[in-house]
């Protein structure tokens, strides 16, 4: 099947973002445009201040864009909803008031999507899902900051969204844990095939995970490149493999405006 | 120099690799002694500075020797028992504690009422800011006379007195507490598309407790000032006295140990609170999940 022919799950037109702190008024991107498709595993990819978080608040509905529009199975999205469930980077996304099991039910019946006996079931096959059985009735706060992320996912992919939004989930993790998350993951969608949208601002991990990955130059956010990824760094087709490739993408753009 | 460092072996140091041994390390996990556990009790701890206290106060006034003006720990304590066992001191600090409930109770509601509303709108939040900056510094004593005024003689004006020492303390706090729930909390809540009743319900008020729970507190420890001091400046022509109205009458009778046994019964009363029921709510709660140390 050709990318063309396939509705896109999500799509992004023309999007630009504004907003407003106390002295100023920023604008986080200019007219960005992009299809995500279903099962997709698409990265945002930008150095800080390419309003890559922004743009995804935008799509969980938390922020409206002054310009363009952003619509999900054709519909466009205005505010924030359980098809499109977001997981941070902050560990503390974990309601600090319920264990792991009740954090991830908490979802399913507050949404009103599940009954309390099948929101149990569907909560701890999850959480089985991400090796955290024996922690379903730990409080987060016993918990180290990956398994806290661990949880954060199990709650998003239990709503089964449509869309799962990722806003660097692992950045806050050591190095270690952070390479072990990434290969969960990619486990994880291997699992259930579930379409994510990640924000990341490390190549190696756009690279690791994205199969197809949108670039973001900074301060506004432009498109600069949309390449596709296979989950190894493969030689792409200037010759170049992917890292470096988008790599040179990025310090081109440093050059050119140091020189303007 | 580079030459003795590329070829001599003395600066290239030798690399290593162990196994990890599974046993005998001796103690993993031992046991505290039980001195040591006992320390660890903070209701021993405290009353050991309870009872420490008290042999203060006892050889400060058998020092003193002036019965009149500071009468000793044991003749209080005295005085306590045969208060408590006449009945007068149970009667006084019931006939206390049910109006104090009331003007907490009220207090607290309409606390909630003010809080609800400033976290609903901005304009209600500038209303609550205001009020709370205006009248929080106002002891409540202040508005004593006035109250008298307004609802007369009677329960109805310490209520009323009461209510203003709460309300302020508790609705500062508490909006305080709503104001500084994370962002994060917040984006979940909403998120997860809860109804403005849940996401109250499930995430502010939770992720607000510790806030909450200090102005209960303070609410509370300010209540009890009010009353004490309300009933004081009352107490004549109160019918049914508490437990100030206890204090003024002995002290007029010139009986200080029982106007000690008085004090003593408010201070009673305000430990047993804190660390029965606050501090139990407390270990169930916010230190429970974390949020307090």
């Amino acid at each position: 099947m050709t990318q063309s022919s396939q509705a896109p799950l999500l799509s992004v037109q023309g999007v630009t973002l504004r907003y407003r702190t106390k002295e100023h008024l920023v604008t986080a991107t200019y007219r960005v445009s992009f299809d995500v498709l279903k099962s997709d595993r698409y990265v945002i990819l930008g150095p800080s201040g390419c309003g890559k978080s922004t743009l995804l608040k935008a799509v969980g509905g938390f922020l409206n864009p002054v310009e363009g529009q952003i619509k999900l199975n054709d519909i466009e999205i205005h505010k924030p909803g359980p098809d499109r469930v977001m997981v941070f980077q902050e560990f503390d996304q974990l309601l600090p008031w319920k264990t792991v099991k009740q954090n991830v039910e908490f979802a399913l019946t507050a949404s009103g999507k599940l009954g309390r006996k099948e929101a149990q079931e569907r909560a701890m096959h999850y959480i089985e899902k991400v090796n955290l059985s024996d922690f379903a009735d730990s409080l987060p706060h016993t918990l180290s900051g990956g398994m806290k992320q661990r949880v954060a996912i199990a709650r998003g992919m239990a709503m089964e969204p449509e869309i799962l939004l990722m806003d660097e989930p692992f950045a806050a993790l050591d190095a270690l844990t952070r390479g072990k998350m990434q290969e969960e993951l990619l486990q994880l969608w291997e699992d259930t095939k579930f379409t994510v949208l990640f924000v990341t601002h490390s190549i190696p991990e756009a690279v690791r995970i994205g199969n197809r990955i949108l670039l973001l130059s900074p301060h506004p956010g432009q498109v600069r490149a949309e390449l596709n990824g296979h989950g190894i760094d493969t030689v792409g087709p200037t010759g170049q493999p992917l890292a470096k490739h988008i790599e040179e993408l990025l310090f081109h753009d440093h050059e050119r405006i140091a020189h303007a | 120099m580079r030459e003795i460092m590329n070829d001599g072996m003395t600066n290239v140091r030798p690399e290593r690799i162990s196994e990890i041994e599974l046993t005998g390390f001796g103690v993993i996990e031992k046991p505290l002694s039980t001195f040591e556990r006992l320390m660890g009790n903070g209701l021993l701890r405290k009353t050991l500075v309870l009872l420490f206290l008290a042999g203060v106060w006892e050889v400060y006034a058998v020092w003193l020797n002036n019965p009149l003006l500071f009468p000793t720990f044991s003749a209080t304590v005295q005085a306590f028992v045969s208060g408590l066992v006449s009945g007068k001191i149970i009667m006084a600090t019931w006939s206390s504690i049910t109006v104090l409930l009331q003007g907490y109770a009220v207090g607290l509601a309409i606390a909630a009422l003010f809080t609800a509303f400033a976290s609903a709108t901005r304009i209600g939040s500038d209303i609550l800011e205001t009020l709370t900056s205006m009248f929080n510094p106002l002891p409540s004593i202040a508005l004593l006379p006035l109250a008298m005024i307004w609802f007369g003689l009677g329960e109805g004006s310490i209520i009323f007195v009461l209510i203003h020492a709460v309300l302020w303390a508790v609705a500062l706090n508490t909006h305080a507490g709503f104001k500084a729930v994370s962002p994060t909390w917040r984006m979940v809540g909403k998120n997860y598309g809860l109804s403005n009743i849940a996401y109250v319900t499930k995430i502010l008020i939770p992720g607000a407790f510790p806030s909450i729970l200090t102005g209960m507190k303070i609410g509370w420890a300010f209540a009890w000032r009010t009353l004490i001091a309300a009933e004081l400046v009352f107490g004549a022509s109160s019918g049914s006295g508490g437990l100030g109205w206890y204090i003024f009458q002995n002290k007029n009778m010139l009986d200080i140990p029982n106007v000690f046994a008085g004090l003593l019964t408010v201070i009673i009363f305000g430990l047993l609170v804190e660390n029965l029921i606050f501090k139990t709510v407390e270990k169930k709660t916010i230190s429970r999940w974390g949020m307090q140390s």
